[in-house]
């Protein structure tokens, strides 16, 4: 399954939305997610891809292709560091 | 001093869906009372309630909204849409921080509380859905209220098991009278028929038997009573300062004139006399009225052997001689103990009761109880003027709530 098909889909589906209305290059204020919504969608993709989503990426997610990234990210097992000291507004250690 | 009145009613309860069906099998004497279909009931011993049948939330809300309402917030808003509506309240955008809501509620998101310990305890979830708190919250009634009518003036909830809406009546008219607040939605919400609740309810082993027979499970001050029957339900009612009513040329139902509270300070479930004679004394002193002039009583009277004996002396300890002459009724009988919502969900009854005179009858009554012998209007509603009318709540946990209305002067 493609990373970001899910996701729109998931979006879609917690928004009661048009899945066509959600494209990858959505933000989510142009959807009307608000904070309760987004984790109520990171939610429903930690359940659906059985794994964890720090909350400093959580909270840094505002747009479609934000969430598809960092997921991505998670699902390769890669080091996602760097993610999460950008959301707590650090500067990274190290950029690979 | 400021007058507050009763400008309109909504109730959404096992025995009617609307203030009229509602009040039309209260009359009738049609229990609300049937098999629990929310979930499989086999394995409980008490398998019956006063449940809402054929509902369905999605009438009701879209998917969006009904993602963050807990039952009882359903409940609470349907019952508040009719009371809006039976009112005509229209309240104007600068008015809106005189305007609030109070709900009572015992059990709060009780089945949210339910599915999330289940998912936690039996399938091993390590995490819970999101909208958990803001659904489960004893508050989330009166905020779902607020957001929906813009009421942006005094607000909160009451959580005092079977008086919490007495006590949201009651506080709202205090608001009123007291000048913070010209117009409240005030009353109360429970939906706790889950298989959680009723097991902690079976366990204190107070509800009525009855699987054979739901509809007469529930006797209020009859000899055979032998308990409660947990309901669901909500009833809201639009209180509103008289000069402000009659400026906007509202239609009034009733003058809420008194309120009285108290504490048993004694058991957690065994009632006290003194403790809730003091909160009806407190009542009529302050709507100034006289033992003579109460023509009718919506006892808490829940069918449990204690409750009924106890409130019988209640009434006999403040009226007197008056006490044979009021007629006392339990429409719990019908609908059920509705809990946070019973407070409320009477005192439409009883304002419905007093606006066309006629009485709603007690349920199921079969036997006289030597404990019990007042005029509970036995099975048959009856024709009478009321002047004024007392609806009782009196909680486990001993705090007690009294609401007194007269008809309009």
């Amino acid at each position: 399954m493609d990373v970001a098909n899910k996701v729109m889909e998931i979006i879609a589906r917690e928004q009661h939305l048009d899945p066509c209305k959600v494209t990858i290059d959505s933000t989510f204020a142009e959807l009307g997610i608000d904070s309760l919504d987004g984790v109520n969608i990171l939610f429903a993709l930690e359940e659906e891809f059985k794994i964890d989503i720090p909350d400093a990426v959580a909270q840094n997610m505002k747009s479609v292709r934000q969430v598809v990234d960092s997921l991505t990210r998670v699902l390769e097992g890669k080091d996602i560091s760097d993610l999460v000291a950008i959301a707590k507004g650090e500067t990274p250690a190290a950029s690979n | 001093m400021r007058r507050v009145v009763v400008t309109g009613l909504g109730v959404f309860t096992s025995t009617g869906k609307d203030r009229e069906s509602f009040f039309s099998n209260l009359l009738r004497g049609r229990s609300g009372v049937r098999r629990i279909s929310q979930f499989d009931p086999s394995s409980l011993s008490v398998q019956i309630a006063a449940e809402i049948s054929d509902y369905n939330p999605a009438d009701y809300f879209d998917p969006k909204r009904l993602d963050l309402l807990d039952r009882f917030s359903q409940l609470a808003l349907i019952a508040a849409r009719e009371a809006v509506e039976s009112a005509g309240l229209k309240v104007p955008e600068a008015e809106r921080p005189r305007f609030g809501v109070v709900i009572g509620t015992g059990m709060g998101g009780a089945a949210t509380f339910d599915v999330g310990y289940y998912n936690l305890y039996a399938k091993r979830a390590t995490r819970l859905h999101p909208f958990t708190i803001p659904k489960i919250m004893h508050n989330a009634a009166t905020s779902q209220i607020c957001m929906e009518y813009g009421a942006q003036g005094p607000s909160l909830s009451t959580a005092t098991a079977c008086s919490s809406s007495g006590h949201a009546l009651g506080e709202a008219f205090h608001l009123i009278k007291f000048g913070m607040a010209d117009v409240m939605l005030a009353g109360g919400a429970d939906a706790p028929i889950t298989y959680g609740m009723m097991r902690c309810w079976e366990s204190v082993r107070v509800l009525a038997a009855g699987n054979g027979n739901p509809a007469t499970a529930c006797r209020p001050f009859s000899a055979d009573r032998d308990g409660l029957v947990i309901g669901e339900g909500a009833g809201i009612l639009v209180l509103e300062e008289l000069e402000h009513a009659k400026r906007r040329g509202a239609k009034i139902y009733a003058e809420l004139a008194g309120y009285g509270l108290s504490s048993d300070a004694s058991h957690m479930t065994q009632p006290t006399v003194a403790g809730p004679a003091r909160a009806v004394r407190m009542a009529l002193e302050e709507a100034q009225v006289s033992p003579d002039e109460v023509d009718y009583i919506n006892a808490h009277g829940t069918g449990t052997r204690l409750n009924d004996a106890t409130e019988t002396r209640v009434i006999k300890e403040v009226f007197g001689e008056r006490a044979r002459r009021i007629a006392v009724s339990s429409t719990k009988s019908m609908h059920g103990h509705t809990m946070g919502a019973t407070g409320a969900v009477e005192l439409v009854a009883t304002v419905m009761a007093l606006e066309r005179g006629i009485i709603p009858p007690t349920a199921n009554y079969t036997q006289p109880d030597p404990e019990c012998d007042l005029d509970y209007v036995p099975n048959q509603a009856r024709e009478k003027p009321i002047r004024v009318a007392v609806s009782n709540s009196f909680a486990f946990g001993g705090l007690n709530a009294v609401l007194l209305v007269r008809k309009p002067q």
